[in-house]
């Protein structure tokens, strides 16, 4: 493969302040620039133009994964990460790079006005590597996006669990959206410590806060109830809508062991009931 | 009968299993559904939609607005390229599972809908179409 020439590099280097310029105009006019500090972008564009010349200086070959590029990658890798943290969306991180195609080609233009073979082998050297550089970029973005996924899906496991204590013996625990594996599990096992950090007698789970009961959902339903009369507790189900009712009756499933209500307040009733508390209104 | 508007969403994941029964519930409103029957439909599209996940190793739904004179209805079709279903009395029998289920998903989404086709053979994957009518 033919290697970027000398005149490229020094080309480069020579209106490094132009290039800087007519990128940072560009840019603006993308629209890649919104939400971000003017000086701020001002600074990457200088700063990224400096690495990228002095790597070239030093003879960086066009393989980006070379230790010679490890400066600019990380450069590009902390600027991406930057970006998905600030909200930005893929094209415009990713058009940080590819907008500097335009004001690159015309220097390079200008540096091989005589030379309209050169010129043409020299802009596709160029054009693989700042490929590479803003594919490079993207797959850091997606990286970072994946990463505050993953931390938001982390704190709606936990925000999703609270165990209340509605009366001394009494836990509820009220369940919302969707049950699927991994939360019921941290939902069961909170539960369950809760009974016996409290000595709770009956847990209430509350299941109106979930829209769909099918038989996954119901299958750690009855997991759950079983773990807590296994601990001497007893369980009931609140929340059992009129088309969760018949759908359950449709799909076959068998809840006759398990205490149902139609909402929480009739479970707590009914729990209170058990705990031999009786409620009177002042008068 | 006439297709209305139709598409397509793929089922991998465990969370793409929550997205087709958002899908469902969305489509089922359009139709102008009422709360109980979308209930079903969508119970119903979370179990097919797990089966074709879990068993039949990722696959796609397809789904349509029918109108047939007067009644609108949604219908979906959950297809895989699975092992398919060697026996599918047995497979239609209550509470049997190759799983570790309750066995009840395959029978129960079958009496939650209006129409239910099943087409299976071993190695050729599996189709699976429901119907709800309004």
């Amino acid at each position: 493969m033919a290697a970027l020439q000398q005149i490229t590099v020094d080309a480069l280097k020579r209106s490094e302040s132009q290039l800087a310029v007519q990128w940072h105009a560009d840019l603006e006019a993308s629209g890649a620039t919104r939400n971000l500090k003017p000086e701020e972008i001002r600074q990457q564009v200088a700063d990224f133009l400096r690495l990228l010349t002095s790597t070239l200086e030093k003879g960086g070959s066009a393989n980006i994964t070379t230790t010679e590029w490890d400066d600019v990658r990380h450069f590009l890798e902390k600027l991406s990460s930057q970006r998905a943290l600030a909200g930005q969306d893929s094209q415009q991180t990713a058009s940080f790079i590819f907008a500097l195609k335009g004001p690159l080609f015309t220097q390079l233009q200008n540096a091989f006005a005589d030379q309209p073979l050169l010129i043409a082998e020299q802009v596709l050297q160029m054009s693989e590597l700042l490929d590479g550089l803003g594919l490079h970029t993207i797959r850091t973005y997606q990286k970072s996006r994946e990463a505050v996924i993953k931390r938001q899906q982390e704190e709606l496991l936990e925000l999703s669990t609270p165990v209340v204590k509605l009366w001394d013996g009494v836990l509820a625990l009220p369940m919302i959206g969707t049950l699927d594996s991994q939360r019921t599990q941290v939902v069961m096992e909170s539960l369950l410590q809760r009974i016996v950090d409290t000595g709770a007698e009956i847990a209430i789970i509350d299941i109106t806060g979930v829209p769909t009961v099918d038989t996954l959902v119901a299958q750690h339903l009855l997991k759950t109830v079983t773990a807590i009369r296994l601990m001497g507790a007893d369980c009931i189900i609140s929340g059992v809508r009129p088309q969760i009712a018949q759908t359950i009756v449709h799909l076959g499933l068998d809840l006759q062991g398990v205490v149902t209500k139609a909402n929480l307040a009739d479970a707590l009733a009914l729990a209170l009931r058990r705990l031999g508390v009786t409620l009177t209104k002042a008068v | 009968m006439t297709v209305r508007s139709s598409g397509t969403q793929p089922i991998r994941i465990e969370q793409d299993v929550v997205l087709a029964r958002q899908t469902a519930r969305k489509l089922a409103q359009e139709c102008g559904m009422r709360l109980i029957d979308l209930t079903k439909l969508v119970t119903a599209v979370s179990e097919l939609a797990r089966n074709t996940m879990v068993y039949g190793g990722g696959g796609d739904m397809d789904w349509q607005i029918v109108e047939d004179g007067l009644r609108v209805g949604l219908r979906l079709t959950f297809r895989d390229e699975g092992p398919g279903i060697p026996d599918l009395k047995l497979a239609m029998t209550d509470g049997w599972t190759s799983g570790g289920g309750l066995g009840l998903g395959l029978t129960g989404a079958k009496r939650l809908v209006d129409d239910f086709e099943l087409d299976t053979s071993p190695g050729a994957g599996t189709r699976v179409t429901i119907c709800k009518w309004t």
